[in-house]
């Protein structure tokens, strides 16, 4: 390792490793850095990925892909279920893999990787930021560079250093429990939603195939409902109810950033990325597929304002705007549908199910489900048109 | 005050996530309330595990 880099990366999720990636591809020094000592471990996640957006990066490979999804079930309050079907709904990922593989990629394009070290702070000079002051196993150390990437997940506080906002507010967090099982009743190839305030108020409860007879169970509530009830006990009660007696093979918390996007992610010498920028889909919190491309067009904004010799926040702002073009503009619109999606009582979805389960579940399209949902919001259906199309 | 009891603690962070004065330092496996806290329990209230608790005042 050395003591000076072009670009640091904080973090190795998808966010970072693929930052990592694209930067190094283009022939900047690049270290990665994260504070675990596994690549890939914890997995605080439910692994689901939309096919087209897995597929602009990788080709599913059977190493790392557990289940193939071709269905939803989407079950509200009453039980009365919604089935959709689509062969091309997405995949259930083996993160502990999947992550690394990224990370071996990076590696491979020439990014250095230090696990096990944690970043303490950022050393700034004339209000642009020069590098981190980490430690590794008890030894601090310093670290200059021309850019810091924060990729440094929900609890990120490399932004917040860099002068960045990235603390959330109670209502743009989903607080989450989920725990890996072993049961019988998994259907391999379905993925389950459940809704209701008694389930999970302002969120909601998934069951995601790992393979046969395994499966993510877990459920994420509005921060701002957390305070009368924590997600460890929606979920025990959830299980308890529908997988009594099937064996625990993990238990993991997390959160989901589910917030309208950041106006400011870059700054002089400073960009952050994925979960620490707030771009996962405020309305499913999903984040893989939004993270690689933030890491793609970050680790070449990057490697471009480097080879330049211009790493002011004017020259990153590229960076915002690609991001915003890309997917940053469906992400507002996603938050303004949040709010009213987390807004439905118990009898909307029962009722929105229902004008829904006498369809055959082939021709249901999730672009119909929401359109429905929003009648009341009209301003609110061209936002979904746009999203679903 | 609040204190996390690093028992029933996961490291997932989202405590972080809210923390305002952003005084939790989160490390692989062990978490610590710098000084700074202003004891608006955001931490507490969002925690998925209940391991944020709050400090029993004794008179």
């Amino acid at each position: 390792m050395k003591y000076e880099y072009d670009v640091i990366i904080v973090g190795g999720g998808p966010a970072g490793t693929m930052t990592a990636l694209y930067a190094a591809s283009k022939g900047v020094n690049v270290l990665l850095i994260d504070k675990k000592r596994d690549i890939g471990y914890p997995v605080r996640c439910a692994e689901g990925v939309g096919e087209a957006g897995l597929k602009e990066f990788f080709n599913p490979d059977p190493r790392w892909v557990l289940s193939e999804i071709d269905s939803f079930r989407l079950i509200p309050p009453d039980l009365n279920e919604v089935i959709i079907k689509n062969k091309e709904f997405g995949y259930i990922l083996n993160r502990r893999i999947f992550d690394y593989m990224i990370a071996e990629k990076a590696a491979e394009k020439g990014a250095e990787i230090l696990t096990g070290t944690y970043v303490n702070s950022l050393i700034t000079e004339n209000g642009s930021v020069k590098g981190v002051r980490a430690e590794f196993f008890g030894k601090r150390f310093s670290i200059q560079s021309k850019i810091v990437i924060g990729a440094d997940g929900v609890e990120s506080r490399v932004g917040r250093w860099g002068g960045l906002k990235t603390n959330l507010p109670l209502r743009d967090i989903e607080t989450c429990a989920q725990i890996t099982i072993v049961s019988r009743k998994i259907d391999e190839h379905c993925c389950d939603l459940y809704f209701g305030k008694e389930i999970a108020p302002g969120g909601y409860a998934w069951v995601f195939p790992r393979g046969k007879n395994c499966a993510n169970v877990g459920l994420g509530i509005s921060g701002q409902y957390a305070r009368q009830k924590s997600p460890l006990s929606y979920l025990n009660k959830f299980v308890e109810k529908n997988f009594p007696d099937s064996s625990v093979l993990t238990r993991i918390a997390g959160g989901v950033p589910c917030a309208r996007p950041m106006k400011k992610i870059v700054a002089d010498g400073l960009m952050l990325v994925g979960d620490a920028a707030h771009q996962a889909n405020p309305i499913t919190g999903g984040g893989i597929v939004n993270a690689m491309k933030a890491g793609r067009i970050a680790g070449n904004v990057a490697a471009d304002a480097i080879i330049e010799g211009d790493i002011s926040r004017r020259r990153l702002k590229e960076y915002e705007i690609k991001w915003n073009d890309a997917v940053g503009d469906l992400n507002r619109r996603s938050y303004n549908i949040k709010k009213v999606i987390h807004g439905l009582t118990d009898k909307s979805f029962n009722k929105l199910a229902e004008v829904f389960s006498e369809i055959p579940p082939d021709r249901i399209t999730l672009r119909e489900i929401f359109i429905k949902a929003l009648q009341n919001h009209p301003a609110l259906i061209i936002d979904a048109m746009k999203i679903f199309k | 005050m609040v204190y996390i009891n690093n028992d029933l603690c996961d490291f997932c962070g989202v405590c972080v996530s809210v923390c305002l004065p952003n005084v939790i330092e989160l490390k692989e496996s062990s978490i610590t309330i710098l000084d700074g806290c202003n004891d608006c329990k955001l931490c507490l209230y969002v925690c998925p595990y209940e391991a944020v608790k709050e400090n029993e005042i004794r008179v």
